[in-house]
């Protein structure tokens, strides 16, 4: 089947499906992942895990591993050649297990040999002399009197709360609710991998999929006790990515191994291990309370968060920053109370995934909307334009919303599309439970759902998030060519697409090439908090601007500029009260889900998601519905299935068999509605979009599961046994 | 021990290859062939997809000496150098990839199915694709590029 047909060119501005310039290489195979790099005389590197949530170690014998033939290095903490502990906010976290474990699964020792089974041997063979403690896994216990303290300033690693308006508000109607969401996994496909290759001038050349090579490089010169000079970062293929590579994984282990045997060496994470070398979405337990008047006003919301930290610091002094800033909702509140904390426990450690902390407390605050709206007799729509939040408003942090907050229109967008004829399948398989025949139609019941979400774009609290850029214009006999050359991490979202066409837009040059990301060049920040299109793309086009202005000396010879972009300064948060500016900018996307539920199997078919979202500035109409697409799907997943599943510390499902995602026949028609109502302080106007999709659509799916059940459901993942309630 | 075997045409010898070694392991780390990828190893997610004598099968679970004296086409076989077949094409086009650790699989598949079935209805593709996870695009592209190529490979007859 091959054939050469009409070849679309990646050429094109902004604002035209231009087509990404890697798609070629990975279509043939042939796209170099961290895992497919290799190198001569490479050694294999292997990773030796505690099996228990906590223990002390009295002892580690690394005598048998040694020995084992073809084994090259067995290493432990006492070989860590500087800093012994790392971590993206606190260092916390030992880069190897040093006098205990804290969670199962914590890195323990690490081996390099010449085949990755030997290496795997040679794990079995080093002795660790455990004694294993009980392990703490309730995040509220860690904070109640008696508990082990898991690290030396306590178990308590934030607590946020926010005072909005007057504390003592009452009000005519009131609903409370608790919910509480599972430990959604990132679950990217490209395994963790990295290669590290020792250079000649001692230092080291790390090859690595990650989200921010800056603070990964950071953090491993400093354990390697090597200058950031010496310590080179470059960026392998990344195979996705949702938040789960922003924290080190095998980063320092690979390299240390390296300068050890002076060997190139290679770790590739099996999946049963990428459960474990990753953090996850933290679980939340949330308790509510709205009060509102009898026209569905609200008067105010009180809400409390829990979240497990696990146990190491990841980010998640920031995710709960986030949960807290936005447990209200997208709504008008005029009184508000918020305490949202995260605590140490003996469980996984969680951090950054795709919505960071504005995930869960959507799950609660959608849920308690249509709780308000039963209570009144609402529609579910009605209730949230009665309150929908809009520009001129202020946030419960006292942030006045001076950028663009379209929830009105984006729920009359919603309203105004049509559903889904409501037919009885003629196909077996689009029935609940499909091809597994369970229902023919009996007991199934359609429901409805609808709700809406926001999160900030770019990074809080006034911490200092810029991004880099260098683009150089030189010419060769295909004429001028336009090189950008960035640190920014394509981990397949389409931001090398992006830079491009705004490369294109901005020198109205058609040749453009973007380089591989490294650390040659300035930092570009972090591939999260949907922030690279605005902060990278702020910063190439800077520099594009100013080559313009030179373009006349690119005659003689090449022209280069560096730019560094910068967004508006934020603010730290009051630490009595919540109040500050803290954010630089909102985004917001509503859902509507039409679902079929087998309410006596408790089996869900989501029939269809629609959205409506605002994202400033279409930049690529085809980039941006894969956003949207793939979004949803994460939210489908927490919605209906995606758990680690813990039990006394351990991880019950660490693979794909048993941690279940949605594939292509769970996955309905989305149908979308986009708006593009400019951001004065980005770029082009556009806004962030990659984390909007995964916010309000699992709760819209919930609430379509409730319309249709006629129960609670206050958790998620839903369980076939809340919905059929046996 | 020592394997022969056929891939994407060409007659390999492997020497010495650990009786465990998975027909992944060899492509990818022997043949130097990385386009089977490893996202689980463990037969749940396609992307590790080849045709063994023209039978889709999961790398991972395929031991490498069952492989001996029989033809292997992976990925990397479906073009000639530099260009694309009609199906890799299409998923260009559509969006189909972004990560793209997925991708790989999801095309095997799909020619297997076109293979079988050249004008498949949405409810034949979904099912032929059940076995592929994709983590970034939530398939709905995925689909667009099977039509596509359908549509294509229809045309050309
Ligand atoms: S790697 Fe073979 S099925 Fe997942
Ligand atoms: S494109 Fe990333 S997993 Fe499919």
């Amino acid at each position: 089947m091959s054939t050469s047909g009409t070849r679309v060119l990646p050429l094109g501005r902004i604002g035209e499906s231009v087509l990404r310039a890697d798609g070629r290489p990975k279509v043939r195979g042939e796209f170099a992942y961290a895992s497919d790099l290799g190198a001569d005389r490479m050694l294999w590197g292997a990773t030796l895990r505690s099996p228990h949530p906590s223990a002390r170690i009295r002892g580690i014998d690394i005598t048998r591993a040694l020995t084992l033939s073809g084994v090259h290095a067995v290493l432990t903490h006492a070989d860590v050649p500087g800093r012994t502990t790392y971590g993206m906010e606190i260092s916390d976290q030992p880069v190897l297990a040093i006098d205990r474990v804290r969670y199962e699964g914590e890195p323990v020792a690490i081996v390099a040999a010449d085949h990755p089974e030997t290496a795997r041997r040679a794990i079995e063979r080093i002795v660790v002399d455990y004694l294993p403690e009980d392990p703490l896994t309730d995040p509220e216990r860690a904070i109640m009197p008696g508990a082990p303290r898991l690290h030396p300033g306590g178990n308590l690693l934030r607590r946020v709360t926010i005072r909005h308006g007057d504390p003592g508000a009452t009000a005519e109607v009131v609903v409370r609710g608790e919910y509480a969401v599972g430990m959604q996994d990132q679950a990217f496909l490209g395994p963790e991998a990295a290669l590290a290759v020792p250079a000649e001038d001692g230092g080291i050349d790390l090859h690595v999929a990650t989200q921010w090579l800056h603070v990964d490089q950071g953090q491993v010169a400093a354990c390697l006790g090597l200058p950031p000079s010496l310590t080179r970062l470059h960026l392998s293929g990344v195979g996705g990515a949702f938040g789960g590579r922003e924290d080190l994984s095998m980063q320092v282990h690979v390299a240390m191994l390296a300068l050890h045997t002076g060997r190139p060496v290679k770790m590739v994470y099996s999946r049963e291990e990428s459960f474990f070398g990753h953090v996850h979405r933290h679980p939340a337990r949330m308790e509510y309370e709205h009060g509102a008047d009898r026209d569905g006003r609200l008067v105010y919301v009180r809400a409390r968060v829990v979240l497990d930290g696990g146990a190491y610091a990841s980010s998640s002094t920031a995710v709960v920053a986030n949960a807290a800033t936005f447990a209200c909702g997208p709504y008008d509140v005029p009184n508000a109370e918020v305490e949202a904390i995260v605590t140490y426990t003996n469980n996984p450690p969680c951090g950054a995934m795709r919505g960071f902390g504005a995930v869960q407390v959507a799950f609660g605050h959608e849920s308690q909307m249509d709780r308000l709206a039963a209570e009144l007799a609402l529609d579910p729509i009605e209730i949230r334009l009665r309150n929908a939040l809009a520009t001129g408003m202020r946030l419960p942090t006292g942030q006045l919303v001076d950028g663009p907050a379209p929830v009105r229109e984006l729920l009359e967008g919603l309203r105004d599309m049509p559903l889904p004829p409501d037919v009885v399948p003629v196909d077996p398989r689009e029935f609940p439970g499909g091809v597994s025949n369970s229902t023919h139609g009996e007991g199934t019941r359609r429901g409805v759902g609808v709700a809406v979400g926001f999160k900030n774009i770019a990074f809080a609290e006034g911490f200092d998030d810029y991004s880099t850029a260098r683009v150089r214009i030189s010419r060769d006999d295909g004429g001028p060519l336009v090189e950008i050359h960035t640190a920014a991490a394509e981990v397949g979202q389409g931001l090398e697409t992006v830079l491009a066409q705004i490369a294109r837009t901005e020198l109205s040059l058609e040749r453009v090439r973007v380089l591989p990301a490294d650390t040659q060049v300035g930092s570009a920040g972090s591939t999260s908090a949907s922030r690279q299109t605005w902060m990278t793309g702020g910063a190439v086009q800077l520099a594009c601007a100013r080559l313009r202005e030179r373009l006349h000396e690119a005659i003689d010879g090449p022209i280069e500029e560096t730019a560094v972009y910068r967004h508006r300064p934020t603010q730290a948060l009051d630490p009595d009260t919540g109040q500050g500016d803290s954010l630089v900018a909102l985004a917001f996307a509503a859902h509507r889900a039409v679902c079929d539920v087998d309410v006596e199997l408790g089996i869900v078919r989501a029939v269809e998601i629609a959205t409506t979202q605002d994202v400033g500035r279409v930049m690529n109409p085809l980039a941006l519905e894969g956003q949207i697409h793939g979004g949803i799907a994460q939210g489908l997943g927490l919605a209906l299935m995606e758990e680690i599943q813990m039990e006394e510390g351990r991880v019950r499902n660490a693979s794909f068999t048993d941690y279940l995602m949605p594939t292509v026949l769970d996955m309905p028609q989305v149908r979308m509605r986009i708006s593009e109502t400019p951001h004065p302080h980005a770029p082009y106007g556009l806004n962030g979009v990659g984390e909007m999709p995964t916010i309000a659509s699992t709760p819209a799916i919930v609430a379509a599961v409730r319309d249709a059940s006629g129960r609670p459901l206050t958790r998620v993942p839903l369980r076939p046994s809340d919905i059929a309630g046996v | 021990m020592k394997l022969i075997l056929t891939v994407n045409g060409e007659i390999h010898e492997v020497e010495s290859i650990w009786e465990g070694e998975s027909l992944m392991h060899v492509l990818r780390e022997r043949l130097a062939l990385p386009g089977a990828k490893n996202a689980c190893e463990q037969g749940e997610c396609g992307s590790c997809s080849v045709m063994l004598d023209e039978v889709l099968v999961c790398s991972c679970l395929v031991l490498a000496r069952q492989a001996q004296e029989r033809s292997v086409v992976t990925v990397e076989g479906l073009a000639p150098p530099d260009d694309v077949g009609v199906v890799q094409q299409a998923f260009i086009e559509t969006g189909a990839v972004q990560c793209g650790f997925c991708t790989p699989g999801f095309i095997m598949a799909t020619e297997d199915l076109l293979r079988r079935s050249p004008a498949p209805d949405d409810a034949e593709i979904r099912e032929a694709l059940a076995g592929n996870l994709c983590r970034c695009t939530g398939y709905e592209k995925i689909l667009d590029a099977v039509r596509l190529a359908s549509a294509r490979l229809g045309a050309m007859g």
